[in-house]
């Protein structure tokens, strides 16, 4: 009888160490731009030359990098909202439907109430209008989740559907412009996020929460109970958490940071609302957040990857007449690489052996 | 020429990681032979016999049967070379049968025939003294009867060389009985059969030979009858050890939790409780013993505040005479009621620690929510992690290293440090030593011992009747979930404990 290794043994590494674990995560990023390459030698465009043009367009113009930083802004905002509903282990991917709420609060106001208040108080209530909206939103399927263990991952999604529809109802009644044109008249003057550097304002908000988001989920009492509720909910239990307080207190931030967004998007972004004002977001942001491990940090990296990639693919397609759809495609193969490369980083490969005899 | 051994390994190694699991191994076993395979936890014992029964592969060396080379990639591969594992979780499908469980994965030519199958499962029973009724279901069975099935379908398979880990591990001591009549009758038809084990008795009982592993290497095969119990635990442990359960009298004894009544329904439905009335008494050891699943966790966890009790009263006595019910309270009102509760559940990882933490963070659990504030101050778990690791000689890289990632007795060590600093009145453990090595286990008895000294109430679940019968000051003994016993530990003996385990409902009345 014959004695055969396997071809392949998989082990599970025990400690890595940080150097071997960002090499890794290098040697992805450069696989997935290689394989990126091939995408455009087969539209018959020169990949140093496409590249070239995504950077040039991303950051190669003061316009091209204030376009970035505002695809930035909400994909950031989002990913910090769902940190600590991911850390918690608490699947929330309704922020689709929590901006979208929130962009609902704040055009509320912004509608009926532009000139009823001065300027920046106007602005304070439609984001506290959005943070309340978001909430509430997400609000409705922690308190099932808590009170009856309901799916929260089918519970948060099929709400995203509840509120782009009821917001795309407002689009064509009640805040209908001009009749029969399906949308909202660009809100006043005095109902929008000012500009600085000639980005909106949201970019200070996101920077701050960057900052707010790290002490909260390392430094407070709540990050500390929403990471052992990640852990184990028993162990929550038995040091005398509230398992239902908090999964409800950590649902209803993560919405009201949705909400913030929303906010953002409908004030500052698009000074209107409409029923796609989410734009993806959501669910964009959901990458964002677990590539960057939840660290809100790396989330600024790796929100700027996808925005620049956004940009600057879209100019590419002006500037080289490549498909528009080929941006979704490169991004598409970072997400996997990176993704992928976590397997990498948990599993050691081990080869057969030659055969000593 | 050369013997051939019904199996052999030939230096095997194993590696996981860092982690050298198995180093060098030479082990042999012929047929009609029952072997020990003695060692401590983490010796490598479960490590060696998975890749015999193909679920790991080993990184050197190689595995001969009957004197022939071979290589077994998986499970398939070791029922082919007759080898059949017994795993101390036991691999049945609930829903089904005896009989179909045995035939479950087999691949026959033509229509599967339950009446043959069952007639050829009757056989095997016959022949090596088994009761079984093949169309009994999974869930309808006993942890012995499903065990018998595991057995009965190695045997099915015509496996030659059975291997059984930890196989008492699960039974009463009437039960381990009939195990070890079925294992000799299968010595008797010429099978090789390892047994995995720790307990030393059981060695000298069963075994012909042993074989003792220490951190991985296997260190000797001795004759059973030429070798005393201290030597062997000698070579396991590899120094000198004294194993004496120090056990002091009783003094003053004060009723500190009084138990009446108490039943209690699952979310299922089932009753997990019932009808449970004890009293837990100052300065004692109060050890529980019972088949596992009897309602010694539901009891402990429904004490702590973490289970709801649909009736009955839990009062606790403080020195001062103030009257407690802990009935209805969560476990944050049970400690703003100034009662100090200690609790070492038996899931360790999963209840009593947050395995992705360091040490601090897990002092943390008990001290988050001392203080006022918003930030959580983390100093006074720094300290306590800090005494805990030089107290108990936790071996650990650094206070904020997972805890996840130490060993089985360095978590406990965690585990129990924290709730003995709470300077507890009343102190549970569920399965205090589980897993533990025999060092560790004794340290564990020790710190139980010394809290009983200073007029804590130990209640101990235990599975282990003699660490039981030498600890404890009572042994209460639980069956389905009611008490069927409470005995003098001083004066019980293990079988008259292993007949209140199975005590059923008829013949209590």
């Amino acid at each position: 009888m014959e004695k055969r290794e396997p071809l392949f043994r998989i082990t599970r590494r025990q400690d890595i160490k940080k150097s071997t674990a960002y090499t890794i995560y290098l040697l992805a990023f450069v696989i997935a731009i290689l394989l990126g390459s091939l995408v455009f030698v087969i539209c018959n465009v020169s990949p140093v030359t496409a590249y070239s043009a995504i950077i040039n367009g991303a950051f190669g113009k003061s316009t091209g990098i204030r376009q970035t930083v505002k695809i930035m802004i909400p994909l950031l905002g989002t990913a910090l909202a769902l940190a600590p509903c991911f850390k918690m282990k608490y699947w929330n991917i309704g922020a689709e439907g929590q901006i979208t709420m929130g962009a609902m609060g704040a055009a509320f106001f912004a509608i009926n109430f532009y000139d009823k208040m001065p300027h920046v108080v106007l602005l304070l209530v439609m984001a506290l209008s959005a943070m309340l909206m978001g909430a509430l939103w997400s609000f409705i399927p922690a308190f099932f989740k808590a009170k009856w263990n309901t799916n929260e991952t089918l519970f948060t999604l099929m709400l995203n559907y509840i509120a782009i529809g009821f917001v795309a109802y407002l689009q064509g009644g009640p805040w209908e412009g001009k009749e029969g044109s399906q949308i909202v008249p660009n809100f006043n003057s005095n109902a929008v996020l000012p500009k600085v550097f000639g980005v909106h304002m949201g970019w200070i908000i996101v920077l701050i929460l960057v900052f707010v988001m790290f002490i909260y989920m390392k430094y407070t009492k709540h990050g500390y109970e929403i990471s052992v509720m990640g852990d184990s909910e028993n162990t929550a239990r038995y040091a005398g958490m509230d398992v239902f307080k908090v999964i409800v207190r950590t649902a209803m931030v993560s919405g009201a940071i949705s909400g913030l967004v929303g906010f953002m998007l409908a004030s500052g972004q698009d000074q209107t609302i409409y029923s796609g004002i989410a734009a993806n977001n959501g669910f964009t942001a959901i990458s964002v957040a677990w590539l960057s491990k939840l660290n809100p940090f790396v989330m600024v990296l790796i929100s700027l990857l996808l925005a620049a990639l956004s940009k600057g693919s879209s100019s590419l397609k002006t500037a080289m007449g490549v498909p528009a759809s080929i941006s979704d495609i490169i991004t598409g193969i970072i997400l996997l690489c990176l993704l992928g490369s976590e397997f990498f980083v948990n599993f050691k490969i081990i080869r057969r052996q030659k055969e000593d005899k | 020429m050369e013997k051939t051994h019904a199996i052999e390994l030939r230096n095997i190694t194993k590696t996981f990681g860092k982690v050298v699991a198995n180093k060098n191994v030479n082990l042999y076993v012929d047929k009609g032979i029952v072997m020990s395979l003695l060692g401590e936890n983490g010796s490598g014992k479960t490590t060696l016999m998975n890749m015999l029964s193909g679920i790991y592969y080993p990184d050197e060396g190689e595995i001969l049967i009957d004197g022939v080379p071979v290589t077994i990639k998986s499970p398939k591969d070791a029922y082919n070379y007759h080898i059949g594992m017994i795993h101390q979780h036991f691999k049945l499908v609930d829903v089904f049968s005896a009989a179909e469980n045995i035939v479950l994965g087999l691949e026959e030519k033509g229509r599967l025939n339950y009446k043959n199958v069952s007639e050829k499962v009757k056989e095997i029973a016959e022949k090596y003294g088994f009761k079984i009724d093949p169309d009994k279901k999974i869930y309808d069975m006993s942890v012995s009867e499903k065990q018998t099935v595991e057995i009965l379908k190695v045997l099915y398979r015509g496996a030659d060389i059975l291997i059984l880990d930890e196989p008492t591990a699960v039974l009463t001591p009437q039960e381990t009985e009939k195990l070890f009549e079925v294992i000799r009758a299968m010595k008797a038809d010429g099978k090789a059969i390892i047994i995995i084990t720790h307990k030393l008795n059981e060695v000298k009982e069963i075994s012909d030979v042993v074989a003792i592993m220490r951190k991985g290497e296997h260190i000797k095969t001795v004759k059973t009858a030429e070798v005393t119990e201290k030597e062997m635990t000698e070579m396991m442990v590899g120094r000198q050890v004294e194993l004496n359960i120090s056990r002091t009298d009783v003094i003053d004894p004060k009723p500190r939790l009084t138990i009446a009544n108490l039943n209690m329904y699952d979310e299922n439905g089932f009753k997990r409780l019932d009808d449970v009335s004890f009293i837990a008494y100052s300065g004692e050891i109060l050890g529980i013993a019972g088949i596992a699943g009897s309602g010694q966790r539901e009891l402990l966890e429904a004490i702590a505040g973490l289970r709801k009790v649909d009736s009955g009263s839990i009062i606790y006595t403080p020195e001062n005479n103030k009257f407690e019910n802990l009935v209805g309270k969560s476990p944050i009102d049970i400690k703003n009621a100034g009662v100090s509760l200690a609790f070492v559940p038996e899931d360790r990882l999963g209840m009593g620690l947050v395995g992705s933490m360091g040490m601090t963070d897990n002092m943390l659990l008990r001290l988050w929510n001392k203080k006022k504030g918003v930030l959580v101050d983390k100093s006074d778990s720094k300290k306590l992690a800090e005494d805990v690791l030089n107290e108990l000689e936790v071996a650990t890289p650094s206070i904020d290293y997972p805890v996840r990632k130490l060993s089985g007795g360095n978590v406990q060590k965690v585990l129990v440090g924290r709730e003995i600093a709470s300077n507890p009145s009343v102190l549970m453990s569920a399965y205090a030593v589980r897993g533990l090595d025999i060092n560790t286990s004794y340290t564990i008895y020790d710190l139980m011992s010394k809290q009983k000294e200073k007029g804590t109430s130990v209640i101990f679940v235990g599975e282990d009747l003699d660490v039981l019968l030498a600890l404890s000051d009572r042994i209460m003994v639980m069956c389905d979930g009611k008490v069927s016993g409470i005995v003098d530990a001083r004066k019980a003996t293990k079988e008259e404990i292993g007949l209140l385990m199975t005590k059923s409902d008829r013949e209590a009345q």
